[in-house]
């Protein structure tokens, strides 16, 4: 059996070993959330707004009751039955888990239909009439900043972020974050810098689009409640659930097998309280599984507005930099005051710049919610300041690679908030991509209708801080391993990761350990999967468990008057009197964090940082305004790769991912925030057609010494450049500059008309 | 309304139960506890649901159940042992979170039965309407060559 434990000296950590459940995928035999079904089962279909701003005037719900098959039709007041308040929410406490007596979105859930088949659930929630009384709504993030119209009409922070506190009880605002930092006096030193440039840009509100949709099922006893939930954080919606019951936390079971997809939509917690509650409601088992179209109202990406401005001295010089990004936030916050801060304070890029402001303000507007998505707000800033970086270097006649690394921000330098760079090859990541590209030597820039461009990008991200992992690793009396952790694997391959770490340790082959899926009654406490976080924090946390297991091994041996080669069954056998246990180590692991003082300021942002540049070759054709990707070079610093497969691919598919929302990905709003295109019909995802011709993946030769055997996350990092290299590219093809996304044919062509 | 519906099954003549609205994807999974197709986008144009109906590949979140009467369904779950296709996946790492996989592996074992060394092109153009989020895609075009030299070999 290729399960047996074989001993292995060296060499796990490093291997591209393929995935541990490779045989569960290419069988179909993978276990999902998607595909459980329980005796009894419930299944729940959501009944939405239709108004994106209103008072719920009227809600008829008898027709859909008196439809055959039918169990029960539910409103607020039914679940305020069980919970009073259906209030929830990892940042702020504001989302209820059905609309109470207002709606503040297109598409929010107003009512559930529980049936035994969900076909007459569907049917049934058709016949549920609403009306509304219309409120004035707000779209735009910076208008609404000062908009009359105010989506929540008292902000309710969770009290678990310290820089939240002080907007508890707030009214007339939409404003859930306002961040600030501040490094020198950037508006003096705009005033004496040789010249200086603003340039303001845009990002679209797209979707993550996981192929298995968001799905949870609940079941419960009269005092426990198990949820199987297709989600990233389990130890956080165990949290959150218990604190919404008012239950203690060994009373919440959250199980998750493995995600088809996550990408940031399955974080925090979705639909996992209205399921819980639902479940509790009519006791019996319920399971609510969205549908693809039902995915784009309950999580996507920020749009955003960012105004950067540069002062530049005489050598070329970035001297001060001033950043106003807006993020919007939709009608929930989700996770965005997070991103509006963990993020915004990379907004200046990745260069020296000794005079720096930035304001980073999470917005309310009447749109579906905005979390997470791959890059946690990076990509939408690199975005930006990677276009405006470009367009500088241009103006001043400087080659953009060479005005990039004349700025670049090197280790051992502040960043922006003081803190010393550490492990970041940003100049190494910059000068491999152009040397891929052959930048230096000359380029062919097409004929006739076809135009030919390049263009380059390089963007950085701070890994979220401070946060907990915690793992156990069991060596079994017959020398087989089985790591405890509550990391999930969304496709990102850390099962194997993982493993890999823990036979390294351990001396036994990776393809041998055992992985045990998150489970809160089994598997110990972990933040979340999340921000490239996972393969730097649990890596450690489950090579120190190792480390723990492997020493009282050791000692165990050495008390029994055994020899370190002895097998721990015969150990067992003479200290136990049988040949049966287990020897469990554990650890935590924590790194160290500073949080950032009034002006934005800290001596320790990040327990790591993740580098990424792109370069592409792109084709433009001039009469369609359509882009075709000849060339893509990506190159990251990970840190020392513990899977190099595996690495390669998260690259390349962030990448791509990255692409679609560069060219095609939109969420079209109508006037009163109607969504026009949610499926897959009309929001077009990247599919094999729109790959690059060519790709190259690399990463530089790089330690990151706080890591696992020197490895840190690499989930995102290629999503950084993308965007703007494309753009970059297109500008260097054609001369024009687009500074909002996505960049379609249509809006190519227009501006290629407007420059004639 | 539910009538028996009699077909081949991954080889085994079985019957069900079938309402006319239900798909063969909810068929396969109510009736015979299958997941390998599965429904994503609903529409038909992801590919996650492909079940191969006479040996043509259909859309099983469309194909409604009714309409295998007398077919010969196959899906990912047939056959015991790993043929070239799946074992190329696995050796090109060619998925990332697994649930458009099946899709794949059937499209391509469909791709290869009809041009055994295709180029390129042809593989994109073929697999086309298959969506993978997790955007495996250039793994995906080796799976396909590293299968035909396979298939070849044995």
């Amino acid at each position: 059996m290729k399960r047996a434990t074989h001993p292995a000296e060296t060499g796990q950590v490093g291997r591209a070993v393929p995935r541990l459940e490779s045989w569960l995928k290419v069988t179909g035999r993978a276990e999902y959330v998607h595909n459980l079904r329980l005796p009894g089962m419930l299944y729940g279909k959501i009944f939405r707004s239709t108004v994106s701003h209103g008072r719920i005037k009227r809600l008829d719900v008898s027709a859909a009751q008196a439809v055959g098959g039918v169990h029960r039709v539910v409103v607020a007041a039914d679940l305020m039955t069980v919970v009073p308040d259906l209030h929830f929410g990892p940042a702020f406490h504001d989302q209820p888990m059905l609309a109470i007596d207002k709606v503040r979105y297109v598409g929010e859930p107003v009512a559930v239909v529980l049936a035994s088949d969900p076909h007459v659930a569907e049917e049934a929630a058709h016949l549920i009439v609403a009306e509304y009384e219309p409120l004035a709504a707000v779209y735009d993030e910076v208008e609404a900043m000062t908009s009359k119209a105010v989506v929540h009409d008292e902000l309710k922070p969770a009290g678990t972020f310290p820089d939240l506190k002080h907007l508890k009880g707030k009214k007339n605002t939409n404003i859930a974050l306002d961040f600030h930092l501040r490094r020198g006096d950037a508006a003096a030193a705009m005033k004496v810098a040789h010249r200086v440039f603003e340039h303001r840009f845009r990002t679209q509100q797209v979707m993550h689009t996981p192929l298995e949709p968001l799905v949870s099922v609940a079941e419960c006893t009269e005092d426990t409640i198990t949820l199987h939930t297709a989600s990233q954080s389990p130890s956080f919606v165990r949290i959150e659930i218990a604190r919404l019951l008012g239950w203690p936390e060994n009373r919440v079971r959250v199980r998750v097998p493995f995600l088809g997809g996550g990408f940031g939509a399955k974080l925090y917690i979705k639909l996992e309280a209205l399921v819980g509650v639902l479940s509790l409601l009519v006791k019996k088992p319920v399971k609510i599984s969205l549908t693809m179209e039902e995915q784009f109202f309950h999580i996507t990406k920020h749009a955003t507005t960012f105004r950067i401005k540069s002062g530049v001295d005489r050598d070329g010089r970035i001297v001060a930099r001033e950043c106003e990004v807006w993020w919007n936030g939709g009608a929930y916050a989700d996770i965005g005051p997070r991103v509006t801060q963990k993020s915004g304070f990379t907004a200046p890029g990745p260069y020296e710049i000794e005079h720096v402001a930035v304001d980073s303000y999470a917005l309310y507007t009447n749109l579906p919610p905005a979390g997470a998505l791959r890059g946690f707000g990076i990509p939408q800033l690199v975005w930006a300041y990677e276009s405006h970086t470009d367009m500088v270097a241009r103006e001043l006649g400087a080659d953009p690679v060479e005005f990039r690394l004349k700025n670049i921000l090197r280790d051992g330098r502040p960043h922006a908030t003081g803190t010393i760079m550490r492990d970041a090859a940003t100049d190494k990541v910059l000068e491999r991509t152009a040397q891929l590209l052959d930048w230096k030597k000359p380029f062919d820039r097409g004929s006739g209708s076809v135009r030919r461009g390049r263009g380059i990008a390089v963007g950085f991200k701070a890994c979220v801080a401070p946060t907990t992992s915690f793992a156990l690793v069991s060596v079994n009396v017959d020398g087989s391993v089985t790591v405890y952790c509550s990391t999930v694997d969304m496709g990102q391959g850390s099962d194997t990761a993982m493993a890999q770490i823990a036979a390294e340790v351990l001396s036994v082959t990776a393809e041998s350990v055992k992985v045990v899926h998150s489970d809160t009654d089994v598997t110990p406490y972990d933040m979340a999967t999340l921000g490239s976080r996972s393969l730097f924090h649990m890596g450690n946390a489950v090579k120190l468990a190792a480390e723990d297991a492997r020493d009282k091994v050791a000692a165990l041996k050495r008390e029994a008057g055994f020899p370190q080669d002895a097998t721990l069954k015969d150990v067992f056998k003479k200290k136990y009197g049988m040949q049966a246990g287990n020897v469990l180590g554990q650890a935590s692991f924590v790194p160290g964090y500073t949080s950032p003082d009034a002006n934005g300021l800290t001596d320790n942002a990040t327990p790591f940082w993740m580098v990424g540049a792109t370069g592409v070759e792109i084709e433009v054709d001039t009469e369609t305004g359509r882009v075709r990707i000849t060339r893509l070079v990506n190159v990251a610093d990970v840190g020392t790769p513990i899977n190099p497969k595996i690495v390669e691919t998260q690259l390349s598919g962030a990448a791509i991912m990255q692409i679609g929302f560069t060219l095609t990905e939109k969420m079209e709003f109508d006037a009163e925030g109607q969504l026009r295109n949610a499926s897959l019909a009309e929001y077009k995802i990247p599919g094999f057609h729109d790959i690059p011709e060519r790709m190259t993946n690399e990463t530089v030769e790089a330690e990151q010494r706080s890591g696992p055997f020197g490895a840190k996350g690499v989930g995102e990092t290629s999503t950084f450049g993308v965007s703007p290299a494309i753009a970059n590219a297109v500008h260097d093809a054609v001369g024009v500059r687009i500074t909002s996304l996505p960049l379609t044919p249509e809006t190519i062509f227009m501006k290629l008309q407007e420059s004639k | 309304m539910r009538r028996e519906v009699r077909f081949r099954l991954n080889g085994e003549a079985v019957s069900a139960q079938v309402a006319p609205h239900e798909s063969l994807v909810e068929v396969l999974r109510d009736a015979f506890g299958l997941y390998g197709a599965r429904e994503s986008c609903g529409q038909g144009l992801c590919g996650c649901c492909t079940v191969l109906v006479d040996g043509t590949a259909v859309s099983g979140c469309l194909y409604l159940g009714i309409l295998a009467e007398n077919a010969e369904v196959k899906t990912i779950e047939a056959g015991t042992a790993l043929d070239a296709v799946q074992e190329a996946f696995i050796e090109t790492g060619a998925f990332q979170c697994g649930f458009c996989t099946p899709g794949f592996i059937l499209m391509t074992r469909q791709l290869l039965d009809e041009i055994p060394q295709p180029d390129e092109e042809q593989i994109k153009h073929y697999l086309s309407g298959n969506l993978c989020r997790c955007a495996a895609y250039p793994q995906i075009i080796e799976a396909v060559q590293l299968a035909a030299i396979k298939r070849r070999k044995a």
